[in-house]
């Protein structure tokens, strides 16, 4: 059986920063594999711009964002497959793949790095009624038939979900003379960023319903119109508010789902909450030598943050390669784990190996409602240590705080760390 | 002039043109939709029903009992799969209980075998996530589960191979009675045959009722269904029923062949015989018995719900088969009525038309009847040498299109170019399972397109989700 160091399952932004970060660590023997016939995944169909503000200080485009990795990649030789399907990853890092040309075909790694990405909640998990007609598209779908094939699914477009692809498709399907009615989101705030909000729909005088959701989809064959209706607290439509709407398509933004059947197979405990792995300090999962970073750890806002974290967890790989692979030196037992309550639905990572600790860690996490005029509070144990003031926090994007390691040293006896929202 | 003409291409449909295929008979199957099992066949529990809940001596009684039996030796015969995994049928009120001894003397009346009472103890050794109100159940080991569309394509194919002709999108719009032939007209024309039989599901009254003064009513008896991620495929092994009420065998919680879990199906008269939309209301009721352990020791979760849909049954009022020769039409045979059992029935209803019609016509025996059929290599389904040789001699086995189901390009080119092939993503998805994962699609449909257009030689704008009226695309960019 052949083996490599560290192996990426995913050629997205997350497998490739990974990869440049262990290959800049001093691991020569390193494998990404990609599904798709090109690396750089999602983001080859994206092609607006607002990528790389954080990384790059500029715009870049999707395909822009995911060539500066591509390049570099190439420049430092990292070995890629393409079009080659990981079937399995055991628990021994025995890694499965499949592609035309090779068959299957088994691999052993030291390492392995999740970075597989994330699918979009399909009409189905939304308990949706109606019929099933032609011309309902998940946002995604829809963004690759036009962008990367060409093709209009539709110029009467209704959008379900105020997810960012949504919102980016509701102003691509604009420029490409399609009129885009409304978008419906069955929540009293967005699933996505504010920049979004304004750049793609306020520009456009597209109207966003919030607390408004899709209750009928009509037309058998293919789509003739939905009808959509307020809800209540609840999220029940209320009787007496349904509007008809003639359209085709149908576009879903409801939400994204980490990719994680292939982390449940190599027996990857996953957080009920993200839906993705739960992870340290190191970003690696409870399987030694099995690490997870982007969006099938949890899903982000910014592929800015994607990039950084996973160059963390591909460093992470390789320390483990060079450090730890094959020896006894086993993580300390001592953990402080990361609470998240009051507000704060989870964070990344949820534990901290002190020892393992660089000198700043970010830990990244989501807000479970609106919140203004709000604190972000960091406990110690039950002391305070961190209060920082936020106009408004929504769950749409992402929230973060930054532990120092010298901060925790110097804490005595220090066992949890709680993340919380005040009031005040 | 045909011998004979199938209207429907239902399993109904499907299984009779097979069976008359044993013989030298012109034949022609047409369906108003664009595939096999595109109604009543495509939405149904896909169940292999043991025959214990028939009345004693009914008709529905000896052909499900039948159907059962020849249903098996066909899933050997065609290829498509089946499992005997047996039904449970489950008393959750001791008071209740003579139910199931009633359901134990109907199943032996019907000579339904092996059959018996299961007491709660091993009851919940076989079945460990049963609802711990269980008391005792029957216990039907010949009860099974089947892909109800692979039935009828595997039919479908097999009766085309062996020289039945088949029409799509071809819908009946009236039948005339002639001396001794009936004039079938259909929106692409007229065609002129000896013998008909209409396994038009629910419309099955409006064909029979243009031939006949004696009229017939079916009704559409709506189900909807929740169906669940595979990760709950293994939940039950049995497939578990509550015990039975008014409007059928109530909702179960069952694995499917395909290995997911379903919730259903609910029971709702409609007026609407193409209604097969799904409800609020009754989505909600399902989720509302599912979450609220109905039949499991835990709530289901709700989050690994991967879709609902609905199906029409054909009821018929007295609730029986209708399988005979109209008496003022002679050469008009009804297979109506076909509700459940009526899938588990389907190679025995099939069995009985032909036996009535062979009587009278005696046609020849079709000598060069190829009996058997290889059915699509699913890839997930072989052993890792059996798939790298299958990706040597075609590399296409080695691309995966759908990731959820692990569906390779090999599987697509074969379903659609093998005898009566996909035409459609739904006919796609029937064929190879491709599509009908956790993501639903998401990720494969455009390449499913790219590959239905190359393969049929058609542009991606006129690619359809299922047939005529059903395209997906509308153009192509910066065009109007």
């Amino acid at each position: 059986m052949k083996s490599y160091d560290v192996i990426i399952v995913g050629g997205g932004p997350a497998g490739l920063a990974a990869a440049i970060a262990a290959k800049k660590e001093g691991i020569d023997s390193i494998l990404i594999i990609e599904r798709d016939n090109q690396l750089g995944g999602i983001l080859n169909q994206c092609i607006h711009n607002g990528f790389g503000l954080h990384t790059f200080k500029e715009e870049l485009t999707g395909p822009e964002y995911a060539a500066r990795f591509i390049d570099q990649a190439a420049e430092l030789n990292i070995e890629y497959k393409l079009h080659t399907m990981v079937c399995d990853i055991s628990k021994e890092k025995v890694v499965m793949v499949m592609n035309r040309e090779e068959g299957m075909v088994l691999y052993q790694a030291k390492a392995v790095v999740l970075a597989m990405g994330c699918r979009e909640r399909p009409r189905g998990a939304l308990n949706i009624p109606g019929y099933r007609p032609a011309g309902i598209y998940s946002a995604g779908t829809a963004q690759r038939l036009v962008n990367m094939e060409g093709f209009m699914p539709g110029k009467k477009v209704v959008i379900l979900g105020s997810g960012d692809i949504g919102l980016i498709m509701a102003r691509r399907m604009t420029f490409e003379g399609a009129e885009v009615q409304v978008v419906a989101e069955v929540m009293p705030y967005s699933g996505g960023l504010k920049r979004n909000i304004v750049q793609c729909l306020d520009d456009y005088g597209i109207p966003l319903k919030l607390s408004h959701t899709v209750i009928d989809i009509e037309g058998k064959d293919r789509l003739t119109g939905v009808v959509i209706a307020e809800v209540g607290p609840d999220r029940k439509p209320i009787p007496g508010t349904e509007v008809h709407y003639d359209c085709y398509p149908l576009l879903l933004s409801c939400g994204m789902l980490p990719e994680n059947e292939l982390s449940k197979q190599a027996q990857v405990e996953l957080s009920p909450i993200t839906s993705g792995p739960i992870v340290d300090e190191s970003l690696e999962t409870n399987i030694e030598g099995v690490f997870a970073c982007g969006n099938v750890l949890h899903v982000h806002d910014l592929v800015d943050y994607v990039s950084e974290e996973a160059g963390i967890a591909g460093k992470n790989a390789a320390l483990y390669v060079k450090e730890r692979y094959g020896k006894d030196s086993v993580k300390s037992e001592d953990v402080i784990k990361i609470n998240a309550v009051q507000g704060a639905r989870y964070t990344v990572p949820s534990s901290i190996h002190l020892e393992n600790m660089a000198d700043m860690l970010t830990v990244r996490f989501r807000v479970g409602a609106v919140f203004k005029n709000s604190y972000i509070s960091v406990y110690f144990n039950d002391e305070r240590v961190q209060h920082r003031k936020k106009q408004v926090m929504a769950p749409g994007e992402m929230e973060q705080i930054i532990l120092k390691k010298k901060a925790l040293e110097e804490f005595e006896g220090l066992e949890t760390i709680t993340v919380k929202i005040e009031e005040e | 002039m045909y011998d004979i003409i199938v209207i429907g291409a239902g399993v109904t449909g499907t299984c009779t043109a097979r069976e008359f295929s044993k013989y030298q008979v012109n034949m022609c199957v047409i369906d108003k939709g664009d595939d096999v099992a595109s109604g009543t066949s495509k939405a149904n529990s896909g169940i292999i029903h043991a025959g214990y809940d028939c009345t004693p001596g009914s008709l529905m009684a000896k052909l499900n009992v039948r159907g059962n039996e020849l249903m098996y030796q066909l899933s050997e015969e065609l290829d498509f799969p089946t499992k005997m995994n047996g039904s449970l049928i489950v008393c959750t009120v001791e008071a209740e209980r003579g139910k199931l001894d009633q359901l134990l003397a109907q199943g032996e009346a019907n000579g339904v075998p092996g059959c018996r009472i299961v007491e709660k103890e091993e009851l919940l050794a076989m079945e460990p996530n049963l609802t711990p109100n269980a008391v005792a159940a029957l216990y039907a080991p010949t009860g099974g589960i089947i892909c109800p569309f692979n039935l009828a394509i595997a039919m479908g194919e097999n009766a085309a191979v062996n020289g039945c002709e088949f029409k799509f999108e071809t819908e009946v719009q009236d039948i005339v009675k002639k001396d001794g032939y009936f004039e079938i007209v259909t929106n692409k024309g007229t065609f002129e045959t000896k013998a008909v039989v209409n396994a038009a599901g629910v419309y099955a009254d409006k064909m029979h009722n243009m031939v006949s003064e004696k009229k017939m009513k079916i009704v559409a008896r709506k189900g909807e269904y929740l169906l669940m991620d595979k990760e709950l495929g293994n939940y039950f092994s049995a497939t578990v029923f509550p015990l039975p009420g008014k409007m059928g065998k109530g909702v179960l919680t069952a694995p499917t062949i395909h290995g997911n879990l379903f919730v259903g199906p609910s029971a709702t008269d409609i007026e609407d015989k193409e209604g097969v939309n799904t409800t609020q209301e009754i989505i909600d009721d399902l989720v509302n018995k599912a979450s609220n352990s109905h039949l499991t020791k835990d709530r289901l979760p709700m989050n690994k719900v991967i879709t609902s849909f609905a199906g029409l049954r054909a009821h018929e009022e007295n609730h029986e088969f209708i399988v005979e020769e109209v008496a003022d039409a002679p050469g008009f045979f009804d297979a109506a009525g076909i509700e459940s059992p009526g899938l588990s029935s389907s190679p025995a209803i099939a069995e009985m038309i032909v036996g009535l019609i062979e009587d009278k016509h005696n046609f020849p025996k079709n000598e060069n009847f190829i009996a058997t059929r290889k059915g699509i290599t699913h890839m997930e389904d072989l052993t890792i040498e059996e798939k790298n040789e299958m990706i040597k001699k075609d590399p296409r086995y080695g691309a995966i299109v759908c990731r959820c189901e692990m569906v390779t390009e090999g599987e697509l080119v074969d379903a659609i170019n093998r005898p009566l092939g996909a035409r459609s993503l739904d006919g796609l998805k029937r064929r190879t399972r491709q599509g009908m994962g956790r993501c639903q699609a998401g990720f494969c449909t455009p390449r499913a397109m790219e590959i239905l257009s190359r393969e049929l030689g058609i542009p991606m704008t006129e690619i359809t989700k299922k047939g005529e009226g059903s395209n997906m695309l509308v153009g192509k960019i910066k065009e109007d």
